[in-house]
């Protein structure tokens, strides 16, 4: 399939607006997606890339020996700014979580069948992105092998946690959050798990895969039961998700710390979550579906919607960025005002003004058809968007506490080169999962994309 | 295995179906001659199959409301239990249950409580898991998971007769009919 993939691309999938390349059967659909992991070799890009994300799980390895070893003295923080980039990545992981979740839970409620070429691999991507932001809050405790701590057992203290503490919640909601998503997802690949174990022709496949598809039949009974429970987890983890990140917002918004504490923070971190999510979601697929040839599963419609949603997103969250400004300057608040004057203009206005042209700005190409079909521009924005949501983070983080309320307890934070290696550490961590995954499952829902198939059949 | 399956030595008989179409069909005509025990098998879910060979609506949605307000209840009880009973700090007088600030808690409870049962009884509904299962002892029959259908009318049915059986589905669209081996 699609030997010159630029040409198939611009003849036949650039001029309809086309959710799958024609002419595909279900034995054609069996064969491109299972191929992948049963039989073909892994391509040099795999290789290459398992290899850097490799090499960077050993400075994670390192960077948390070296944590336990010294002590959180080693990263930047200190008085005023507790709170360093270690909680900057953790949030811009949860939120990039988050588009996995969107794409399966929430496009699957509203009937949008394009979801279905990239749901897999949006949730996996969540799951990852959620076990990587897991690692900050726990080492940024200081006393890391205590985190038991966090969770309500008896015990011989005598001492339980705190549950009125945004903290407590983020405890709870994350670990819901990282368990519903999980289930979500096997539920979910489970017939697809059975279709792998019947296309296996090694012995050792077919009884990994059989094990893993826990006797699937496809039996009319099973597909009853998995469709309902399918649309009852898709029901359970919207809600769940917009609880996250509004709770991940009240760690923020419940303290009395001028530029966190306020009320818009809850919804503009969700559509800040939403947007980032998506563009890591385009920074993977683009070179995904020209690496493995999917570009008749992914096509530019993908792109495209994905785009549109991304804008969308885009202007929710800088309508926050204008919101925030007039609120500090309509309170007429001496520490509000100068928060945000302080933001602007103080020393670390580098960062308020990159954010502003990275998700303010850069979005707006997005408005151009011809830029949201342009592969190349919409991975670039993507990365913009990646970095301009990671500096919103640094710019709500770092700059409200290190100039609060009393000008003699002000101070600077400069992250150490181990505040950065945790951070590539967990970048690493995060690709390492991800290839891992593309070797192993199926990455688009094979069954999925069948109906859709399915469905254009009979239209027609 | 009941009696009847042990009687004829096998599990029931198989017709392999090209379409969904034909499978819907056959179904239907399978009820209508009055057979019971019957299941069919397909690659992508089929509209209206379940319904037509008599399943009843699965009780799925109600487990996971009861998993959900279990979840919900626990949430709470924890966050009272521990606030009020087993340690309570008095904070200038505020009160020890505070249901606002327990709700992101309860909530979490709520989803989690609700989608683990959810995950248990479809799972535990399904019999899962279940490696063997005498069906995969249909020829061809991991096509079923590719782009073939199958229904299979078992042993187990009052009205099974070998022959009378056969001779019916070979009347439908089928692609093949075999007997499948226990």
């Amino acid at each position: 399939m699609a030997t010159d993939s630029s040409n198939y691309q611009e003849e036949v999938l650039g001029q309809a607006d086309v959710m799958l390349g024609p002419g595909q059967t279900f034995e054609s659909i069996d064969r491109d997606i299972t191929d992948i992991v049963l039989t073909n070799k892994p391509p040099k890009a795999w290789w290459i890339g398992l290899g850097i994300a490799g090499a960077l799980m050993g400075v994670l390895m390192l960077s948390v020996v070296m944590l336990l070893f010294f002590g959180v003295g080693i990263w930047g923080i200190n008085s005023p700014v507790g709170w360093g980039i270690a909680i900057v990545n953790m949030v811009w992981w949860i939120g990039i979580g988050h588009a996995g979740t969107l794409i399966s839970a929430i496009l699957f409620l509203f009937r949008q069948d394009w979801r279905t070429s990239i749901n897999r691999f949006a949730e996996a991507m969540t799951l990852f992105a959620v076990s990587a932001a897991g690692l900050f809050p726990v080492l940024h405790l200081g006393r890391p092998w205590m985190v038991y701590w966090f969770f309500p057992y008896p015990n011989t203290l005598g001492m339980y946690p705190q549950f009125r503490s945004p903290l407590m919640w983020d405890v709870f909601a994350i670990s819901a959050y990282a368990t519903i998503s999980a289930l979500f997802w096997y539920i979910g690949m489970v017939p697809d798990l059975a279709t792998m174990r019947d296309r296996a022709k090694l012995k050792i496949q077919k009884i990994i895969y059989g094990i893993f598809a826990v006797g699937w039949r496809g039996s009319a009974t099973h597909w009853h039961r998995y469709e309902v429970a399918y649309l009852l987890f898709a029901g359970l983890a919207t809600p769940l998700v917009v609880s996250v990140h509004s709770i991940v917002a009240l760690d923020f918004a419940a303290s009395v710390i001028p530029g966190w504490h306020t009320t818009i923070f809850p919804p503009y971190f969700v559509a800040g979550a939403v947007f980032s999510g998506f563009a890591m979601v385009l920074t993977l697929t683009i070179p995904l579906r020209k690496i493995y040839h999917l570009e008749h599963f992914i096509t530019l419609r993908h792109i495209d919607n994905m785009s549109k949603i991304m804008l969308a997103n885009g202007l929710i969250v800088f309508y926050g960025y204008l919101n925030e400004v007039f609120f500090g300057w309509y309170s007429a608040h001496e520490f509000e005002m100068y928060m945000i004057w302080n933001r602007m203009t103080g020393p670390y206005a580098w960062s308020f003004w990159a954010l502003i042209f990275c998700n303010g700005v850069v979005p707006q190409l997005l408005w151009m058809r011809r830029i949201r079909r342009n592969t190349i521009a919409i991975f670039c924005i993507a990365i913009v968007i990646n970095i301009g949501m990671w500096l919103e983070r640094f710019v709500i983080v770092v700059t409200s506490l290190h100039r609060d309320f009393l000008p003699s307890s002000w101070g600077m934070y400069t992250p150490t080169g181990w505040d950065w290696a945790l951070y590539a550490g967990s970048a690493g961590f995060f690709f390492f999962a991800m290839f891992l995954f593309l070797r192993w499952v199926p990455m688009i829902s094979i069954f999925e994309v069948k109906e859709v198939v399915h469905k254009m059949e009979h239209k027609h | 295995m009941s009696d009847a399956s042990t009687q004829s030595g096998i599990y029931g008989i198989a017709a392999e179906y090209a379409d969904d179409a034909s499978l819907l069909e056959a179904a239907r005509q399978a009820r209508a001659e009055g057979y019971t025990a019957m299941e069919a098998y397909s690659p992508i879910p089929v509209h209206g199959l379940y319904e037509v060979m008599g399943g009843k609506r699965t009780i799925l949605p109600l487990i996971t409301l009861t998993g959900g307000i279990l979840g919900l209840l626990a949430g709470y009880w924890l966050q009272i239990w521990v606030s009020a009973i087993e340690y309570p700090i008095n904070v200038g007088g505020r009160p020890y249950i505070t249901w606002g600030a327990f709700f992101p808690i309860g909530f979490a409870c709520t989803i989690l409580g609700a989608g683990v049962s959810t995950f248990v009884a479809m799972f535990a509904m399904n019999n899962f898991p279940e490696p063997y299962h005498p069906i995969f002892n249909t020829p061809n029959f991991e096509e079923a998971t590719k782009d073939r259908y199958f229904l299979c009318i078992e042993a187990t049915d009052p009205k099974f007769d070998r022959n009378a059986v056969r001779e019916f589905l070979s009347g439908t669209q089928a692609a093949a009919v075999s007997e499948v081996d226990l």
